[in-house]
């Protein structure tokens, strides 16, 4: 084939009910690399095209763990080491002043971590993505719904594909172009 | 779907019911017995024991109120286990009686002798007398018996008829001002049945101390018993996993709310360092209560907050009933640190009972809460927010 590059197939839907059924089919004949578009949330997405985030539990926690750790030595170096001060009598190791800072850095280590890494994970910022080299994509943030099925699943086969989506009852099935 | 109580659940809560009966009037036996020899000593423990147990019964009012003031999916799973809590405030309100009998062995302020040469008892008895005291004990009992009638008599008729929206509103403005008028009761409840044990110290914090513990352990009491009732009809056709991962995150929340007060008032005392206020905490800290507060900290905030960290945890009914557990049973441990200490300045001295006369009103309580949850639907269906509630555990 010249031209350029297959990314994959796109089909457009309706509605999210006929997505979310087209999404579960897809999963079912096999299908990996797919993804849904659509203009607001749906819940049972999620859940149709098998997403299971076990990394940014982990991040956030990682972030957390790290922050509780930074605010303590924070606390802990500029009270004891480096301007040892002497505050209402108490030993320069004080854990309860401590406790405040700690828990606070410990919060916002924990939504950084959450907020970048759910950035990070998503390969966000992306200014260039496949998928708006179709013409009607746009529509995906107004009133259309889209699957698409990308070339670098190994059960993709062009023509296959092409007729699986078809089967599924969209509005129309489009080659994206790499 | 079929919202009829299981016939064999019935009858098993109604067996487990007399049981519970029969250990409390057994370990009642025992512990008047000994109480009449000792009268201070089974006042002590007497007072542990009310303090406990109606700190359930009212903290489940509170979170009753507050599911019906902000209508989340979360509290409907709950709803009839709190409602059968609330119904053995008529129990707690006739236990409050023995106080009101021993008060001379458990409060200082009431020995007048004491009072003539202490400035500060003297300037304080104007709200630390015996009849006030008293009249303070049956306003709070009357606004909680009301609140909890009403909403339980509102909710019994949102059952049976068609159209309740009437009803709906009334709950709903009830749980409203019922929420402010449960924050005024318990603060000067566990002021005067708990600080007033020191009369000398005294502390802002105290009351929401209370206010989150009683949250916390009705919560969880709440939560042992949807659990546990999700093995039979109807609950088990109801709860899923996304109502135990509610309770879960609200039991967490009230964990982290519990230790963030509980905390606030110790950095502010340990700050200060005054004489008259970081006493309290002495007598908490000597002679191995150290390690009691200890143990409070690590199990009744850390290890719950590890274990309700996880989704899965939260979703897995074992890991969910054993955090609930630890925490009702830290409730009563945390009580007793925040109370026994007041009888042995400075000394670790729990008694036997310590022990038997919480189980004592424990089994008393307990069986009349298990004949409440038999007695009644165990699921609200004609509640607003059930269709809702029903999907919302489906994912």
């Amino acid at each position: 084939m010249s031209g350029p590059k297959l990314y994959g197939l796109m089909a457009e839907f309706e509605n999210p009910q006929d997505l979310v059924e087209a999404t579960r089919r897809a999963r079912e004949a096999g299908f990996t690399r797919l993804d849904a578009y659509s203009p607001y949330p749906i819940e049972a997405l999620t859940e149709a095209l098998d997403i299971h985030d076990r990394k940014l539990p982990a991040v956030v926690l990682g972030g957390g763990i790290l922050g509780g750790l930074c605010g303590y030595a924070l606390c802990y170096w500029t009270t004891v080491v480096n301007y040892p001060l002497v505050v209402g009598g108490k030993p320069y190791h004080s854990a309860p002043a401590f406790i405040v800072p700690t828990f606070e850095t410990t919060i916002l280590f924990a939504a950084f971590a959450a907020v970048l890494g759910m950035l990070g994970l998503n390969g966000l910022p992306m200014p260039y993505h496949p998928v708006f080299n179709s013409p009607r994509f746009a529509l995906a943030s107004r009133d259309r719904f889209f699957l698409c099925i990308e070339a670098r699943d190994p059960r993709f086969d062009h023509d296959e594909t092409w007729a699986f989506l078809t089967k599924l009852g969209p509005r129309v099935v489009m080659d994206v172009e790499e | 779907m079929d919202a009829t109580n299981d016939s064999r659940l019935a009858g098993e809560t109604v067996r487990l019911s007399r049981a519970a009966f029969v250990v409390g009037l057994v370990a009642l036996g025992g512990a008047v017995a000994y109480g009449t020899a000792h009268p201070d000593q089974f006042f002590h423990s007497y007072l542990l024991a009310f303090m406990f147990w109606n700190g359930l019964t009212v903290g489940s009012l509170a979170v009753l109120m507050l599911q019906y003031l902000t209508g989340g999916a979360w509290g409907i799973s709950i709803r009839r286990e709190l409602e059968a809590a609330t119904r053995t405030l008529p129990l707690t309100a006739v236990a409050f009686l023995p106080i009101a009998f021993g008060m001379h062995s458990l409060y200082e302020w009431t020995h007048a002798d004491a009072v003539a040469h202490d400035e500060v008892l003297l300037k304080k008895a104007g709200y630390l007398n015996a009849p006030f005291f008293l009249f303070r004990a049956a306003l709070a009992f009357a606004i909680w018996i009301a609140i909890a009638w009403a909403l339980n008599r509102w909710s019994r008729e949102q059952d049976s008829s068609a159209d309740h929206r009437a009803v709906d509103r009334k709950l709903q403005l009830l749980s409203g001002g019922g929420l402010v008028a449960y924050a005024l009761t318990t603060t000067w409840t566990a002021v005067d049945w708990v600080m007033s044990l020191e009369p000398h110290w005294f502390s802002t914090m105290y009351g929401v101390i209370y206010m989150a513990g009683q949250g916390l352990g009705a919560l969880a009491l709440a939560t042992l018993a949807v659990v546990r009732l999700s093995k039979t009809r109807p609950v088990s056709e109801f709860l899923g996993g996304r109502h135990m991962h509610d309770l879960g995150k609200m039991m967490f929340a009230f964990t982290m709310f519990w230790a963030y007060v509980t905390f606030s008032q110790y950095l502010i005392v340990w700050s200060g360092n005054l004489p008259e206020e970081i006493s309290w905490y002495l007598a908490r800290f000597r002679g191995g209560w150290g390690w009691v507060g200890l143990a409070v900290l690590m199990l009744q905030f850390v290890l719950p907050f590890l274990l309700l960290l996880s989704r899965r945890a939260n979703r897995d009914p074992r890991t969910l009933t054993l955090a609930a557990a630890l925490v009702v049973l830290m409730r009563f441990i945390d009580l007793s640190w925040m109370i026994l200490p007041a009888f042995s300045q400075g000394h670790f001295r729990i008694h036997p009972t310590d022990l038997t006369v919480p189980l004592a009103l424990g089994g008393i309580w307990a069986g009349l809460y298990l004949r409440n949850l038999a007695g009644r639907p165990l699921l609200p269906v004609h509640d607003p927010g059930f269709e809702e509630a029903l999907a919302h555990g489906r994912d």
